[in-house]
């Protein structure tokens, strides 16, 4: 396909271009079968995107290949490697202030050697996503979903949401661009799956036709105009204005970093929106046991409900799509009820434990019990959250 | 508008962690309230009338003529100075300036409060200024000075202002003109 000019209703690969509700809400849909990476790739297509950077290495996913087959298809307007992570991180910050709609996809070990820039994307403000496909930092190395990595993201600045399967995988990468880019939420967010379960797997998937795609990214809405070497942030990233040890110094660093934590948090009701709810309950409503979990651990949850169902226990499901903004008050609210809340996960630290007992502390009586964790490597049988289950009630019966 | 006080261990007031956020579209937030956009504009023209050196903060988005809707602001926001008897001092740049800046004669958003401190300004409005530099500003300004604070902003406002008015384009500018002539023959002013 040859790149052609963008008119008002074309894109450059000639693709009619639609808002996002008539993208994610509105257009027919047909069944596909397909791994989460080429989801992800279906997706970019679908997404007027200007760049996208990467540094594929093994063991890896498929999905910043399959970007690239975009690029050599017409559909992705630049596509280039990186000398190694960080240089692919730091290149897509460059785009992302350049103007350009910027994607890239990582994992594992990769995410902790660009580390130094995500809070270096979310001060400066650029709009740009990144796919965590995760699979742990652990050695030795797993390609198993392990996803220690999201712990180490959670206080970068950068909004990151969960999916669960391919179809959420598909929906979020595209809404996640037009969050992230409205004018008073404009920071990176990161959109995380866990490797191999979904991005190496066929799942069903419904697609709407690849003739159409977002509008794309129009930067003249920024919140900041291009900077240059003078300019905060382009001033900051040589001489931050920390080391000038004044107190006007320190009012711009500390107004500017609640300014980008503002910035995520701005994101809620548009979140909200696109995602259908910051978080997805299943099973009964008022249920005293309660799963609260992300991605694929929300998957087996929703099995452990299906058993303890059959077993006459009641229990549902508490799927958080966003992880930041984290959903408090939705959280407070659906485990009103609970006595028991498990909080399943795939790694060793129980970095989500954490946050719902931050959450809940002082205002919840439900026992908060951070198991089953999975030390990545393997997968979580449903036998192994129902054990947790069934123990615990008996020991408070 | 954030409670006045600190967040965490901040000293400034950030208006996110009361919840509180940008207007929806085709409102307006008045301290802690969605408001129709004339009540706003009615309260924003009354606070400036009524306010010791009330200033008008015009930014680059204003101040240059990137844009037929650049010129046509620019033009409007003088004729606002005039109606609201208030005073203009421009936000040129981004840089920070300090500690040459000269306060009686420019605002820069890194260190706002040097220009509200040397003006005794008890009422501003910040206009054309791009988004993350009015935030940044606008915190800096509720928690070092008794300002009373607008963002009239052409994208989605600004929660940490004491009252924000989204989406003005030029004829929305003209607009809150004609109602703050209203407001001021009401106050006989």
């Amino acid at each position: 396909m040859s790149i052609k000019n963008m008119t008002k209703e074309k894109n450059w690969s000639g693709q009619t271009m639609v808002s996002a509700d008539h993208l994610l809400f509105e257009a027919p849909r047909e069944k596909h079968f397909m791994t989460g990476s080429e989801v992800l790739k279906e997706a970019m297509k679908r997404c007027t995107v200007d760049a996208s950077v990467s540094y594929p290495i093994t063991p890896q996913s498929e999905a910043a290949h399959l970007i690239g087959e975009l690029w050599a298809e017409g559909y992705v307007g630049t596509y280039f490697r990186g000398e190694n992570e960080f240089g692919v991180m730091s290149s897509v910050a460059g785009c992302a202030m350049a103007g350009a709609r910027t994607v890239t996809t990582t994992s594992g070990p990769g995410t902790l050697r660009a580390m130094e820039n995500f809070p270096m994307w979310s001060g400066t403000r650029i709009p740009c996503q990144l796919v965590l496909m995760a699979r742990g930092i652990n050695s030795p190395l797993t390609i198993q979903p392990d996803n220690l990595e999201v712990s180490f993201l959670l206080e970068t600045g950068c909004m990151i949401w969960y999916a669960e399967n391919v179809q959420e995988l598909f929906d979020m990468s595209i809404a996640a661009f037009i969050v992230a880019e409205m004018p008073d939420v404009h920071v990176p967010i990161i959109t995380a799956v866990d490797g191999f379960f979904v991005s190496h797997t066929r799942e069903s998937v419904m697609l709407p036709a690849d003739d159409i795609a977002l509008f794309p990214y129009n930067p003249y809405k920024a919140p900041l105009p291009p900077i240059d070497s003078e300019m905060p942030p382009g001033r900051f990233l040589r001489d931050p204005f920390v080391m000038k040890s004044n107190y006007i110094s320190y009012a711009t660093h500390a107004s500017w970093q609640w300014e980008v934590r503002s910035a995520a948090d701005r994101s809620r009701p548009y979140a909200k929106h696109f995602l259908k709810g910051l978080v997805h309950v299943t099973g009964d409503l008022d249920a005293e046991i309660v799963f609260v979990a992300c991605g694929t651990a929300s998957h087996q949850a929703k099995e452990a409900n299906r058993e303890l169902t059959k077993m006459g226990i009641k229990s549902k499901v508490v799927k958080l799509r966003t992880i930041r903004p984290f959903p408090h008050a939705e959280l407070l609210e659906e485990t009103k009820s609970a006595k028991y809340i498990f909080v399943p996960e795939f790694n060793i630290v129980g970095w989500l434990d954490k946050e719902v007992t931050q959450t809940l502390y002082g205002k919840s009586e439900a026992k908060i019990i951070g198991r089953p964790r999975v030390a990545g490597g393997m997968s979580m049988p449903v036998e192994a959250i129902l054990k947790e289950v069934l123990e615990n009630v008996k020991k408070g019966a | 508008m954030a409670n006045l006080g600190p967040a965490d261990y901040s000293p400034y007031p950030v208006a996110t962690y009361d919840g509180i956020l940008t207007p929806p579209e085709g409102k307006a937030l008045l301290l802690t309230d969605i408001v129709d956009e004339e009540v706003a504009m009615r309260e924003i023209a009354r606070v400036m009338l009524t306010s010791e050196n009330a200033t008008i903060f015009p930014g680059p988005q204003v101040l240059y003529a990137w844009n037929e809707e650049a010129k046509e602001k620019a033009t409007l926001i003088k004729e606002m100075a005039e109606v609201l008897n208030a005073k203009m001092i421009p936000m040129y740049d981004y840089r920070p300036k300090y500690p040459k800046i000269d306060a009686a004669i420019e605002i820069n958003p890194n260190h706002p409060n040097l220009t509200i401190w040397y003006n005794n300004i008890k009422a501003c409005i910040f206009i054309g200024v791009h988004c993350h530099y009015a935030n940044v500003a606008l915190k800096i300004v509720r928690a070092e000075t008794d300002c009373y604070t607008v963002g009239m902003c052409s994208l989605s406002g600004h929660e940490d202002a004491m009252a924000t008015i989204r989406d003005q384009h030029a004829s929305d500018v003209a607009r809150f003109i004609k109602i703050a002539r209203e407001v001021k023959q009401e106050l006989g002013k």
